[in-house]
């Protein structure tokens, strides 16, 4: 399926989101938002806290229910089908089961989905893979409640990229991570990146993957109110959307829909 | 050795073993989903449809009039567990849906047992267990849903664990999660009312989450949690029927007291272990 070498050709989107309205208890959290994907392509999706962005992405992933817009997945609306080429990754491990479950337990789980209750031949190998590309196959038969969050974070991403991920999306991977485990996974995005993964990832701050973002998206109060490069070379405190800002009113800001997004130059 | 030629005395071994084994299985994932308090909550619902099926029995002017008391309890069962499921869903407090189940099946039972003509001392067999009135009839009924449980619960093992574990993650992977949840709710409501004759409506519960709450501090995986728990499952049960067939004993009770005792058992000396160990 690859295209020919003499005329590159864009990359088709294999994330199109349009128009995007959430609404939790009775009052809309997003107000139509979109956000588009490429292959290769790393957008940031970037705002304050309770602006939003993460109610986005859980929305992407079908964890909660959109009442407007459309999310289409390599030119097709999302199904269950179409999740098999997603891989997810929420903000931490959630503590909801009442029993311990090892890490290599937790990442065979990423081998499921829509029609494959049981994980397959080889689903051990696989995992203890995934693992290692974060580095943390040694704990693979660890509790993963005893681990450290940066630890646990590594476990959360290893089960999502054991799903062989052509659109992988990471809702604040970095957030009270140590410092190894940023590395560890900036490394991992890099090569994600290279081999043609599309990745959306929500930020609170560049960090170790600034090298890597073509594109950012701000979102404010339910809103996109900036889409455009990132500022390189810059720290958090220049990128709008950071809490310190004031009103976003950069010459570059599209506030409202989010349609018309540009693809990296 | 010669009691165990006895007809009676295999029926009760085996009919305890099947139960033993089965009813953890379901437990794992009770406890996993927090809600180890749903045995009780369908049991008592399990209780009402015994009730009901004696009335119906003798309604319909059958012999025996609780020839029709395990299909009422596994309808009243099934249909308890789809309506706690459905209002978790929804939202509902799981605990307070549980408590209206539990206070409304116990007093249907009562009321219905006596329109049926029954006193409250027919359904004591029920709510306590009668394993030593077992009949070979039971045992193959036993045996049939505990293979459905466990093939179900074994093959489904690793979907289930991940909607228990991580449900927004699982609805991510497109994993059918609410179907995956309701089968975990009819499992349960089929599995106590298999353990029902053995150990009683009242210990059921008792006898889902015990062997796993033993199991769950000797491993740190959750397969192994449940493969260990089925084994104390079924030791359980059979030295309990082995004991009370020496000693004059209500075999349900002593199951359940056997297990708190290994319970008590375990959870000190796995507190001895860590801190020899130096861990917490």
């Amino acid at each position: 399926m690859s295209s020919p070498a003499s005329t590159p050709i864009v990359p088709r989107p294999v994330l199109v989101a349009r128009d995007v309205r959430v609404s939790l208890q009775g009052s809309e959290i997003l107000h139509g938002v979109g956000i588009e994907a490429a292959p290769g392509e790393v957008v940031a999706l970037m705002g304050g806290n309770g602006s939003g962005k993460s109610t986005f992405v859980r929305a992407l992933v079908g964890a909660v229910p959109t009442t407007a817009g459309t999310i289409e997945f390599f030119d097709a609306p999302a199904s269950a089908q179409a999740r098999a080429r997603v891989g997810y990754v929420p903000q931490r491990m959630t503590a909801s089961g009442g029993l311990a479950a090892t890490a290599l337990e937790v990442v065979t789980s990423g081998l499921l989905g829509h029609r494959a209750l049981r994980p397959g031949r080889g689903a051990n190998t696989k995992a203890l893979k995934a693992l290692a590309t974060l580095g943390v196959e040694e704990l693979a038969h660890r509790d993963v409640s005893h681990l450290s969050g940066g630890q646990q974070q590594r476990v959360l991403i290893s089960r999502a990229l054991v799903r062989n991920p052509q659109l992988l999306i990471l809702d604040e991977p970095m957030a009270g991570v140590d410092l190894q485990s940023q590395v560890a996974f900036a490394h991992a995005l890099g090569h994600l990146k290279e081999s043609g993964v599309a990745i959306v990832i929500v930020l609170h701050e560049l960090g170790a993957i600034a090298r890597h973002i073509d594109q950012a998206v701000v979102i404010e109060h339910g809103c996109i109110t900036y889409v455009g490069k990132p500022p390189q070379d810059l720290g958090v405190h220049a990128l709008p959307g950071h809490d310190h800002e004031h009103a976003h009113e950069e010459p570059a800001a599209r506030a409202g829909s989010g349609l018309g997004l540009e693809g990296p130059q | 050795m010669s009691l165990l030629m006895e007809p009676l005395v295999q029926r009760m071994l085996l009919a305890g073993l099947l139960v033993g084994i089965t009813t953890p299985v379901v437990g794992t994932y009770l406890v996993q989903r927090r809600m180890a308090l749903l045995g009780d909550g369908i049991g008592h619902v399990a209780l009402a449809g015994v009730a009901a099926g004696w009335l119906a029995g003798s309604a319909a002017g059958m012999a025996q009039r609780d020839t029709l008391a395990i299909p009422g309890a596994i309808i009243f069962a099934v249909a308890g567990a789809v309506a706690i499921e459905r209002m978790r869903s929804k939202g509902a407090a799981a605990d307070v849906v549980m408590a209206v189940l539990f206070y409304g099946g116990i007093a249907t039972g009562v009321l219905l047992i006596g329109l049926a003509g029954g006193s409250n001392a027919n359904l004591l067999g029920y709510l306590f267990g009668s394993i030593s009135t077992v009949t070979w009839v039971d045992v193959w009924i036993t045996g049939g849903l505990a293979v459905a449980i466990l093939v179900v619960g074994l093959y489904l093992r690793p979907a289930l664990f991940a909607v228990t574990h991580d449900q927004e993650f699982a609805r991510s992977t497109g994993l059918p999660v609410a179907v995956l949840n309701m089968v975990v709710a009819i499992l349960a409501a089929i599995t106590i009312t298999v353990a029902m004759r053995v150990v009683g409506v009242l210990l059921v519960s008792a006898l889902m989450i015990l062997p796993v709450a033993i199991a769950e501090q000797l491993t740190h995986s959750f397969s192994r949690t449940m493969h260990l728990a089925m084994g104390i499952g079924a030791v359980l049960t059979v030295a309990g029927v082995a004991i009370t067939l020496e000693h004059d004993l209500q075999p349900g009770a002593l199951i359940v007291v056997l297990g708190v005792a290994a319970y008590v058992v375990t959870n000190i000396g796995a507190g001895l272990v860590r801190r020899v160990r130096g861990t917490p």
